[in-house]
């Protein structure tokens, strides 16, 4: 029994040296940039001098990336996973396919970086627009939105399904009337986990050539951009002080949209959750 | 009518579907391609033994080693806490705490996989390390340890989460059965559990090491840009990724051998994940099978 409570007592110093960490990067972060926040902050442009550099081009590039990402990743996840759980009836290339979405999953972010620098960026010629950084974070996130909306639609009732085609509806009638509606919740989660995981992503868009120094907010998709991580990135890695500060009030706007997104997914799985019960 | 616009619609899922397929024989081809490319001009045999990595430097040196064993260092440290931590974690929350207390504690975890990437770099660079080199005087302002440690904290959840839910799925019937055959706690959770459990735990690490060879900014960040063939942590080295970040930062002019050098070290990158992906994927079908 004495070995028993020592586990018990080494497993809980264990599980708060996470959460002291959580809590001590919090704090560093808060104590050092949380003073040099103001609306000058967001609203300045970049500049070679602390004090008066700002992160408008870093929010506004962010803001471009994440809806073009958005916009292109959906429909197109969303119906890759339609077909996985609707049509496919677990044929081979199915099969394959889901090896390989679980394999894409695991593939280093920076590895997409590399491949949208040849395929987009030289290939196509987008150059290092925001285009070209967009495409590539939907490769990146795609796996993301695949996986929850396979387990959004697993989620709903055979019953349903069968309830619409007696009726007589197509099966596209049934996906798009019946299933979808029915499980919209939590591929919205998901939708937000994957926002939330491009707001953060650096390394593919420092390869796919983001500039680290953008004097202005992008107009089309094809402009250059920079990120608010990359702004980081770059803030870091300078010797005078000022910097360190700034990357630090930085990482609090970054952390700011992370949690706001993160914490909306969860309110909605937990009310999804409770509400759905058939 | 009717008839053609189903068809068209599934036709049009299926490419959707397709385009995972696309991305990945994309990320091979492009590799295979530009590596290929890369080896007309250097031989494979110093690519893969030489221990000096210098190609953006007057004498160019191609050995890969150097940035292998920084990835594997930082990788290595990240484990030796990720390990011992999440496992422990996992043991505790599925065998100890109440479901109440699970339920809060897991999602507070899962905070420290949801952090962007290059918030921890800055953590580690600019407080981990100036407390270290409290403790380790000789410690240089960029090293592995560091931002080996953060990255460990960083994939705790990973080790912690999908171990807890291995755990969980092991059938309620053999904890009852050892707890009937008058096992303590402890002896239930690793002599019937973590075995039952087994191959779902190294799924997770698994996970964890290949999300550990992959991190870049961490290591871009905290771990500086010197190739070194060494396993000292408390030098400044370099890793695979970070090698691409800094080549991609620099103005290396595009179709030079420098720049065909990130596709080779990207290439050794993926095939490291790669196989550890594939050997998880193999072994979650496996246990997947066990139970249900």
């Amino acid at each position: 029994m004495f070995k028993d409570s020592l586990f018990k007592y080494f497993a809980i110093f264990c599980t708060s040296i996470g959460l002291i960490v959580l809590a001590l990067l919090l704090f560093d972060i808060f104590s050092k940039g949380l003073t040099r926040i103001d609306w000058d902050f967001i609203t300045n442009l970049p500049s070679r001098r602390p004090e008066r550099a700002g992160i408008l081009t870093a929010l506004f590039g962010m803001m471009w990336i994440v809806t073009l990402t958005i916009l292109i990743a959906c429909p197109i996840g969303i119906a890759a996973a339609v077909y996985l759980e609707e049509y496919s009836s677990k044929n081979r290339f199915a099969k394959f396919i889901e090896i390989n979405i679980s394999n894409l999953a695991g593939v280093p972010s920076i590895i997409y970086g590399i491949l949208g620098l040849e395929v987009f960026v030289r290939l196509l010629k987008l150059g290092n627009s925001v285009l070209a950084g967009s495409l590539t974070l939907s490769l990146l996130v795609l796996p993301v939105i695949i996986v929850a909306t396979r387990e959004a639609i697993k989620s709903v009732p055979n019953s349903l399904r069968e309830a619409s085609i007696g009726l007589g509806a197509t099966p596209w009638q049934t996906i798009q009337r019946i299933v979808l509606p029915a499980c919209f919740g939590s591929i919205l989660t998901g939708i937000i986990l994957a926002i939330s995981r491009a707001v953060g992503e650096t390394a593919p868009l420092i390869v796919v050539g983001a500039l680290v120094y953008v004097p202005f907010v992008p107009q089309t998709p094809m402009d250059q951009f920079t990120v608010l991580p990359i702004q980081i990135f770059n803030w870091t890695s300078r010797p005078q002080h000022g910097f360190v500060v700034n990357a630090a009030a930085g990482i609090i706007i970054l952390l700011l949209f992370v949690f706001l997104l993160n914490s909306i997914a969860i309110i909605l799985r937990n009310r999804h959750n409770k509400r759905v019960k058939y | 009518m009717q008839k053609i616009k189903e068809k068209s619609i599934e036709a049009f899922l299926i490419l959707c579907a397709s385009i995972t397929v696309f991305t990945t024989l994309g990320i091979i081809v492009i590799l295979s391609i530009e590596t290929f490319q890369f080896f007309r001009e250097v031989s494979v045999f110093e690519f893969f033994t030489g221990t000096e990595w210098t190609p953006l430097f007057a004498i160019k040196k191609y050995g890969i080693l150097p940035l292998v064993a920084g990835t594997l260092l930082t990788t290595l440290i990240a484990i030796a806490v990720a390990l011992p931590l999440g496992l422990t974690i996992a043991v505790y929350l599925n065998e100890y705490a109440d479901q109440r207390l699970k339920a809060v504690i897991k999602p507070l975890l899962e905070i420290l996989a949801a952090i962007p990437t290059v918030v921890y770099g800055f953590f580690a660079l600019t407080f981990v390390t100036p407390v270290l080199q409290k403790i380790i005087p000789s410690l240089s302002g960029f090293n592995a340890l560091s931002a080996g440690l953060v990255m460990g904290v960083m994939i705790i959840p990973y080790v912690s989460s999908l171990s807890e839910d291995a755990l969980s799925a092991v059938p309620k019937s053999l904890r009852e059965a050892a707890y009937g055959m008058g096992s303590t706690r402890l002896q239930t959770a690793f002599k019937v559990m973590l075995p039952a459990a087994s191959s779902g735990v190294i799924v997770s690490v698994i996970l964890a090491i290949s999300r550990a060879i992959g991190e870049t900014m961490i290591v871009a960040v905290a771990a500086g840009q010197e190739p070194k063939f060494t396993f000292n942590p408390l030098q400044s080295i370099e890793t695979i990724t970070t090698y691409i970040v800094q080549v991609s930062m620099g103005d290396v002019p595009q179709n030079s051998l420098e720049f065909r050098s990130i596709f080779a070290a990207g290439i050794t990158l993926f095939g490291l994940t790669f196989i550890l992906n594939n050997i998880s994927y193999w072994m979650k079908q496996k246990y997947q099978q066990k139970y249900e």
